[in-house]
């Protein structure tokens, strides 16, 4: 008798370790983790100790090689690179968190009502869905622009809007297979209301699919909001921000003056880098579990 | 109804919901601006009398809103995509002059993707190992980004390629637009690889495989007879979503290397607030997106006899 108890016991002991959100997403998983909040640590307290104004403009010292002054030299307005880069983070992680919270609000509510509700409520819910899908996010952006001039909340807003549809897709399907089982079934027989059991029941078994493909949003988000202000559609000068920086960056280059760019550039492609390999092991772990 | 029928006209009228859907969205965009649309459309501009009746036409202002929707799609059908604020030409004049230069930029892109990502992907052995690292790294470079680099590396420092323009047609446009191709191509190559990988791992996995392996047939053999066919049409749809998806990528790519295609024209038109250009290439962009989609996803289903007719691939 103690062996087979053993036997039941042991296993179910090893297959529940610690569930902390970073177990169970391999080495590059938490590596890319802490890279995240190294870089949101920076954002939170590098704009309080920078070396120099990230904003103040001497042209007699633009373009100044890197030194013990300025650590990655100036910019083409004399402004010091490095501290612009450390302020710059700021604009660089909150305009994707922003996108991301709000898509992701936004679509798991529309994922959950379509699939408890189902019938002609679901159909438009889908259609809804593929028409907002057919709208790449920058296009949405630009005619955002278009329409309220450009800046980070008009930018931000648009983009919530093009990436619901990605959150929204993956929460129905997975809240779907969730809606199928017996134990939803037990609970409407039981006589529980449709609203508490999607938000009891099924948005908490269906919670890490949404926390890992938020992640990976937020990578595609971090991009294309870059790729805006370095058009000059988001972030407006003279607020420093990443994707801005490249941009200014470009007349340095053609001048051979590559190193804001480039500095810019490489912060960029780290912090993506590091999002899409957590966001990755996420999805593994969640697809895994499930 | 054939289930082929049937499941072609459902697909079709998906596809004209949707357009329906973001073509009135583009177009109700105009009353999402705030101020009157004609405030919006002039933007403070001086604008003559003529010109302001000449918008008021256009735009049908007297008109109730639907009726001037459908007046608009009406012209849209004809190839009326009204008239330029700014230059005062016809919209579809002034985008047929640039249409070409997207056009084969998206090309030469779409080529480069499906040519080295799914070659990429197809290399077994330990080279596959570095093509994965590789392809998570170039996952991560923004489209823009790696034109910056690309300029500053083959334009400036080595002088190989010209860092903007579309040169004078023929060898010399591809020469020009090698640089933005492979910019705007780079994270789909990547995608495609990885596709194309796991597709492959996952293929090799499956029972009769693992029997033909067992059974000692010559591994060339498995892939291509086996393997390939299996992992074949997944990956091509994907891969071809993705080549849809450059279109979105194109706009910022046009703007680095000064193309002079719709793309710059669109950038160049917001900043102008020359909101028709605006309106007409917004909508040639989701159109087009929309046709690649159902056409993907047509060929899909019609050709992998798995996909059953009744089901949507998804």
């Amino acid at each position: 008798m103690t062996t087979t108890s053993i036997v039941t016991q042991a296993p179910s002991k090893k297959m529940r370790p610690r569930l902390s959100f970073i177990s169970g997403i391999g080495l590059t998983g938490q590596i890319s983790f802490w890279v995240i909040i190294a870089v949101a640590l920076i954002a939170a307290v590098g704009p309080y100790i920078v070396p120099a104004d990230p904003n103040a403009v001497d042209l007699e010292y633009a373009y100044y090689p890197p030194s013990q002054w300025f650590w990655l030299g100036t910019d083409a307005s004399g402004r010091d690179i490095f501290s612009r880069l450390i302020v710059g983070s700021r604009t660089a992680l909150l305009g994707p968190l922003a996108v991301v919270a709000m898509a992701t609000v936004l679509g798991t509510v529309l994922g959950l009502v379509a699939v408890w509700f189902g019938g002609w409520v679901d159909a438009l819910i889908v259609r809804v869905i593929d028409a907002i899908f057919a709208f790449p996010g920058i296009l949405v952006a630009i005619l955002a622009t278009a329409l309220f001039g450009a800046g980070l909340p008009a930018a931000t807003i648009a983009l919530s809007i093009a990436y619901t549809p990605y959150i929204a897709r993956i929460v129905r399907s997975a809240a779907l297979r969730e809606r199928n089982l017996p134990y939803i079934s037990a609970l409407q027989v039981q006589g529980r209301h449709g609203f508490a059991i999607s938000a009891r029941h099924i948005l908490p078994n269906v919670s890490g699919l949404i926390v890992a493909n938020a992640t990976l949003c937020f990578g595609l988000a971090l991009i294309d909001l870059a790729a805006l202000s370095f058009i000059g559609f988001g972030v407006q000068p003279p607020t420093a921000d990443w994707g801005a920086m490249v941009g200014g960056g470009m007349s340095g280059i053609l001048q051979g003056e590559p190193l804001e760019a480039i500095a810019a550039s490489v912060l960029i492609v780290i912090t993506v880098a590091a999002v899409n390999t957590l966001g990755a092991r996420l999805v593994q772990r969640s697809e895994s579990r499930a | 109804m054939a289930p082929t029928g049937a499941f072609l006209a459902r697909r079709v009228g998906g596809l004209l919901g949707t357009m329906f859907v973001a073509s009135f969205v583009v177009f109700g965009a105009l009353y999402l601006a705030p101020g009157s649309p004609l405030s919006f459309l002039t933007q403070g501009r001086s604008v003559t009398p003529e010109a302001i009746a000449q918008l008021e036409a256009q735009y049908h202002l007297d008109q109730p809103f639907f009726m001037q929707y459908l007046i608009w799609l009406g012209g849209v059908f004809k190839g009326d995509l009204g008239s330029s604020i700014i230059f005062g030409d016809s919209v579809s004049n002034l985008l047929s002059q640039r249409i070409g230069n997207t056009a084969l930029l998206l090309l030469v892109a779409a080529v480069l993707v499906l040519l080295v990502g799914l070659f990429a992907g197809l290399k077994p052995g330990v080279f596959s190992e570095s093509v994965m690292v590789a392809a998570t790294a170039a996952m991560a470079v923004p489209g823009f980004v790696a034109a910056v680099v690309l300029m500053l590396v083959f334009a400036v420092q080595l002088g190989w390629f010209p860092s903007y323009g579309m040169g004078d047609g023929g060898f010399d446009s591809i020469w020009h637009l090698t640089l933005p191709a492979v910019a705007l191509a780079i994270t789909s190559i990547a995608f495609v690889a990885r596709l194309t990988q796991n597709a492959i791992r996952s293929e090799m996995r499956a029972d009769h495989v693992q029997t033909a392996i067992s059974r000692g047939l010559p591994y060339r053999f498995i892939v291509q007879r086996h393997v390939i066919r299996n992992a074949a049409m997944p990956v091509l749809t994907a891969a071809g979503l993705t080549v849809a998806g450059l279109i979105a990528g194109s706009v910022i790519i046009e703007q680095i290397f000064q193309l002079g295609g719709l793309g710059q024209f669109l950038i160049d038109s917001v900043q102008k607030k020359d909101f028709p250009v605006v309106q007409a290439i917004c909508l040639i962009y989701v159109a087009t997106f929309i046709v690649l989609n159902t056409l993907i996803d047509i060929a899909y289903t019609l050709l992998d006899p798995r996909v059953s007719l009744g089901k949507k691939a998804s």
